[in-house]
């Protein structure tokens, strides 16, 4: 009999809440977590991204422990896990249980510092949150540029069923610098106002932070109704260039149809990676299109949340995932008027669905494309 | 403008990191992009990185970019334009 | 029913030495770890200009996977994307996160470069060997503190058991100030070779690792 991976538990932190369900009342009501902000300690001239409130984070952190000992990134995620944790019924402590980092950048804003100590290694990140936890095995931690929070997912789900562990809880965090703010100004690939996913108006990406947790299992335990699993995650290269996907979509085309191919269902929904830069969105519709899925409704979340690289693929996988279970499709904020060359059957606004099967995608730096599937029981 | 042709070479090669290139590899004539030096989309953000910090000189729409980076003497009459050079 | 995999080829740089397959194929002790590097890519003839654009790790990376598949051939015996690239590091881009740092360290002198950015990823020396080889296949960057023969013992075989990979260069490339260290090896089902050079277990795996 296959192993099964079921969902148990999941957490959303991010500018429009600090619970799934906080979040998904945030989208179902419209809003934008992308404002402009005038820090001039993240950036010289005001720019628009999704902030998560520090004052609100430390306040919620301290009723876990002393913000004083932990740096901004540690209590974004720990608050994540804790609250992923306090609805599943799991040992944490369990030595068959594995935790799983997806970051890109890890604790970057302290890289300015100058900060001695280990605080810039991802893996000592990962240790610090291991150490709170008390988690038995030592955790993994994934760094694939914005593909990261999908291959997190499906090295879990490999895992889980090869049988090294039975429990996996799965974060990804990444957090706003100056850092990354300059980085991807370099690149001109930030949006002139909230970013406009597959719009003819798009002009680029908007950043944003957050953090998402995602926990799974192959245990069995008391299994509500609409419990979710995940399916088998893949991910290819372009083998084109390092900062711009394929023309024709190829790698990601044939990450779709890897995860696919032993898929029993068909596709409900697609969460797309839709950054809203030019390039993207456009190459997104043509994999789609060559895919065959052009008419399965489609949406990207990074209206609500802007880019949240390392955290993405965790946070719009759990948001994906309460889309199942609730019988919700979310629209795509931003979008107004198809921008991309091959038709999409683009989710505008949000709308009572009920779907059995969701594709999540992404595409990062270095050519990397990711895809992988969830459905429910 | 025949000196600010053969330094924006120089600059060129270092910026981009075209290690194996000689100036007198490069025509100055010669699109920098698609055919001639086959540059990249990077290499075109780090040209325009280079007008800036060391001449000063911003692009302001990927249009003028356009015209303005199509060559080594298209860029050298930009900035002699702009009395950079 | 899961194949035996094999180490089908492996190569090493450290301390200024090309290690490949337990040979000494080169050395160069003076130097510092941009000029090794260098030296090394002329000493070989890779002559690929993209090279000089590289950072140190994806310069590391890149040269080590290409002295390790010179005449393998595994294009002509692979498919494109059934050929997975598994990397882990310490350091992540520290190194290039370092130089992005110093293009912004002063407002008076604030010039962040793309081609440096770019680089503060890892995963980004995957994609400069898939680019050059022309893979297609599963890609993944692992951070860890220290290289753990135990975890790629027990997950390498998961790609291949799993239909997902049938060839993987497989390996840990880290760069961190002067210290660097690149130990990659080629991995194949023992079928698909002539019985490759040991099997891919976690003492061969140290073996090959700290062997000089």
């Amino acid at each position: 009999m296959a192993i099964e991976v079921t969902v148990k538990s999941a957490n959303i932190i991010t500018s429009l809440g600090f619970t799934t369900s906080e979040n998904a009342q945030a989208l179902l009501a419209g809003k934008t977590g992308i404002m402009l902000s005038s820090d001039a300690k993240l950036a010289p001239t005001p720019f628009y991204a999704s902030l998560v409130n520090t004052r609100h984070l430390s306040e919620r952190f301290s009723q876990i422990a002393d913000p004083g000992k932990y740096t901004r990134f540690e209590q974004l995620a720990i608050c994540s896990v804790n609250d992923a944790l306090l609805n599943a019924d799991i040992d944490i402590a369990d030595r068959k249980t594995i935790f799983i980092l997806s970051t890109t950048k890890g604790n970057i804003d302290l890289l300015e510092s100058g900060s001695t100590g280990n605080s810039l290694f991802l893996w000592d990140t990962a240790r610090v949150l291991r150490k709170h936890f008390r988690l038995y095995n030592e955790p993994l931690v994934i760094s694939d540029a914005c593909i990261s929070g999908i291959q997190a997912i499906t090295t879990a789900v490999r895992l889980l069923k090869a049988g090294s562990f039975d429990t996996c809880i799965i974060n990804g965090t990444d957090i706003i610098s100056e850092f990354v703010l300059s980085g991807f100004n370099s690149f001109k690939s930030l949006s002139s106002g909230p970013c406009r996913p597959f719009d003819l108006s798009r002009d680029g990406l908007s950043l944003g932070e957050g953090s998402g947790t995602l926990i799974l299992s192959t245990l069995k335990g008391d299994m509500a109704e609409d419990s979710v699993a995940a399916g088998d995650g893949f991910s290819t290269n372009d083998a084109n260039h390092i900062s711009g996907p394929s023309r024709t979509g190829e790698g990601l085309l044939l990450a779709i149809k890897r995860a696919l191919r032993d898929f029993p269902l068909s596709i409900g929904y697609i969460s797309a990676h839709g950054t809203a830069t030019p390039y993207n969105d456009e190459m997104e519709s043509i994999a789609i299109n060559r895919a065959g899925l052009q008419n399965i409704p489609v949406n990207s979340f990074k209206g609500y949340w802007g880019h949240t690289l390392g955290a993405a693929g965790v946070i719009e996988s759990v948001m994906s995932i309460w889309s199942l279970q609730n019988g919700v499709l979310f629209g795509t904020l931003g979008f107004k008027e198809p921008g991309v060359s091959m038709p999409l059957n683009i989710i505008t606004t949000s709308q009572k669905k009920d779907i059995r099967s969701c594709l999540k995608i992404a595409s990062g730096f270095g050519g990397c494309n990711a895809a992988i599937t969830f459905f429910r029981k | 403008m025949e000196q600010l042709v053969q330094k924006l070479k120089e600059e060129i090669i270092t910026v981009l990191n075209l290690s194996e290139m000689k100036p007198e590899n490069i025509d100055e004539k010669a699109p920098l992009f698609i055919d001639g030096l086959g540059l990249d989309s990077i290499d075109a953000l780090e040209l325009t990185v280079l007008l800036e910090k060391k001449y000063g000189l911003k692009i302001n729409t990927p249009e003028e970019g356009k015209k303005v980076l199509y060559s080594v003497n298209s860029l050298a009459q930009f900035i002699r334009e702009n009395n950079k050079g | 029913m899961n194949d035996q995999l094999v180490i089908s080829g492996f190569c090493t740089l450290r301390q200024h030495r090309v290690v490949h397959n337990g040979k000494l194929l080169f050395e160069d002790p003076g130097s510092n770890t941009v000029e090794f590097l260098t030296a090394a890519y002329n000493h070989f003839r890779i002559s690929y200009p993209k090279f000089h654009k590289m950072d140190q790790l994806a310069k590391l990376g890149f040269l080590t996977t290409e002295i390790l598949l010179k005449d393998t051939d595994i294009n002509s015996r692979y498919k494109a994307d059934r050929i997975g690239i598994i990397l882990a590091n310490s350091s992540s881009s520290l190194e290039s996160d370092r130089n992005h740092q110093k293009t912004i360290a002063s407002r008076d002198n604030y010039f962040p470069s793309p081609s440096v950015f770019v680089y503060t990823l890892p995963n980004v020396v995957i994609g400069e060997i898939c680019i050059k080889n022309k893979i297609n296949g599963e890609g993944n960057f692992f951070v860890m503190e220290r290289f753990d023969p135990l975890f790629f013992a027990n997950y390498l075989p998961q790609l291949f058991n799993n239909d997902i990979v049938d060839c993987s260069i497989t390996g840990w490339t880290e760069v961190n100030g002067n210290d660097y260290e690149s130990v990659i090896f080629l991995i194949e089902k023992k079928k698909h070779t002539d019985g490759g050079i040991a099997n891919f277990t976690v003492s061969e795996i140290e073996s090959v690792y700290i062997r000089k």
